[in-house]
């Protein structure tokens, strides 16, 4: 082996070893990496009890309540739902049907109280007229359907 | 001679790579500024209005190409780090060194433009989420590779300590690129991926494409003209250098 190649082995065989190590460790920490919690994972209890999480999810369709300045809210991941509370200002994305985080705690009576609620929106980017012809469409396959 | 006869390594030497970047680099200079102008012209007269944004979606005109340079740059630099710790050719370092401060600034980029697009979007400017925390570390490695190869006088040795960043660092670039598959995070996922058909609308997507080559062409410009400069002053006792017709009159 000339002296290149043993270098050019060294380096490949750092990397390689490196990036295993990387991989370990994310995968170790993975539960410390998430940004949020689904219902789900909220229901079958592994959010952290007794201090501050975030939880994420779909602000359900119709679960919107406000009253002044709070609005109480219902997110859900379509299998599980948590009822939220929150006083303060909604994001401008905020609205039924689209992805939420709230952070906050929840209560024994399965109520969360939120201290801050971010919007998610989704990777999707077209006119609002195709998003019209989109929704067209789904209602079509879902008359089609019944 | 068939292309594949080039002999590549002829390049490699820095006396032979200074003329040949002097000649290209205003090539990708014009391209860069002409792709820039079309693609800032598509993105803000052109591309229609998002269903979901409004207007301030735009701003991902600038964000995803700045935030994919910023990785593709990380990753050419360790390519370079690769080639220069396997072959010992001094140009690797150089161009390394060239990249850094191109890389750097399309990081800062990512996260600025990140942060104004959070704010009225997300409604916050800034979360410690994996995609947004692991692109913060690649700017701070940019960061370190430039003081680490500022620090230390010796321009081979700095070139050496510098690769090692390069390299390790590259790790990286992967869990940034991932980061939205593997974890929740509020970052959205990939708009546009090889893997699956991109999830934007036609002329959004063009305007994107022709920022992103706006921004590769403006990179090698600057990359090209900068590794000028490094040449010239690591070869500053050479004899070629004292020859340059530049440097007679």
């Amino acid at each position: 082996m000339k002296a290149r190649q043993k270098r050019f082995a060294i380096v490949i065989g750092g990397l390689a070893a490196l990036g295993i190590a990387a991989a370990l460790i994310l995968n170790a920490f993975q539960s410390n990496l998430v940004f949020f919690f689904t219902p789900t994972q909220v229901a079958a209890g592994e959010a952290p009890k007794g201090r501050a999480f975030r939880v994420g999810g779909l602000v359900k369709e119709g679960s919107l309540q406000r009253n002044d300045i709070t609005a109480r809210f219902i997110v859900t991941d379509t299998a599980q739902e948590i009822q939220v509370a929150y006083t303060g200002i909604l994001p401008d994305l905020f609205s039924e049907g689209k992805g939420v985080v709230a952070q906050g705690t929840l209560s024994p009576d399965g109520q969360f109280t939120a201290s801050e609620v971010l919007a998610k929106h989704d990777e999707n980017y077209m006119p609002p007229e195709a998003q019209a012809a989109v929704d067209k469409a789904h209602e079509a396959s879902r008359s089609l359907q019944q | 001679m068939t292309p594949s006869s080039i002999n590549w390594f002829k390049f490699a030497a820095p006396a032979r790579f200074y003329p040949l970047a002097g000649r290209l680099w205003p090539w990708f200079a014009a391209i860069g500024t002409l792709l820039g102008l079309v693609g800032l012209w598509i993105s803000f007269f052109v591309a229609p209005t998002d269903f979901q944004q409004g207007e301030g979606y735009r701003i991902i005109f600038i964000h995803v190409p700045a935030s994919w340079m910023s990785m593709f740059i990380y990753c050419v630099m360790a390519f370079y780090a690769l080639l220069g710790v396997t072959f010992n050719t001094r140009l690797a370092g150089m161009m390394s060194s060239a990249l850094a401060p191109t890389g750097a600034l399309f990081a800062f980029l990512s996260l600025w433009t990140g942060a104004l697009w959070g704010k009225p979007m997300w409604g916050t400017w800034w979360v410690w989420d994996a995609r947004l925390t692991s692109e913060l570390i690649l700017f701070f490695l940019y960061v370190g590779y430039i003081a680490l190869t500022a620090a230390i006088d010796d321009p081979r040795r700095a070139d050496k300590a510098g690769f090692i960043v390069s390299l390790v660092g590259v790790v990286n670039v992967p869990v940034i690129y991932f980061s939205v598959k593997w974890w929740n995070t509020l970052h959205q996922g990939a708009s546009v991926s090889l893997t699956k058909a991109p999830s934007m609308a036609t002329t959004m997507l063009l305007g994107m494409l022709i920022m992103a080559l706006a921004f590769w062409a403006y990179t090698i410009a600057m990359a090209l003209y900068r590794v000028r400069a490094i040449i010239l002053e690591r070869e500053r006792n050479a004899t070629w250098v004292a020859e340059l017709p530049e440097m007679k009159s």
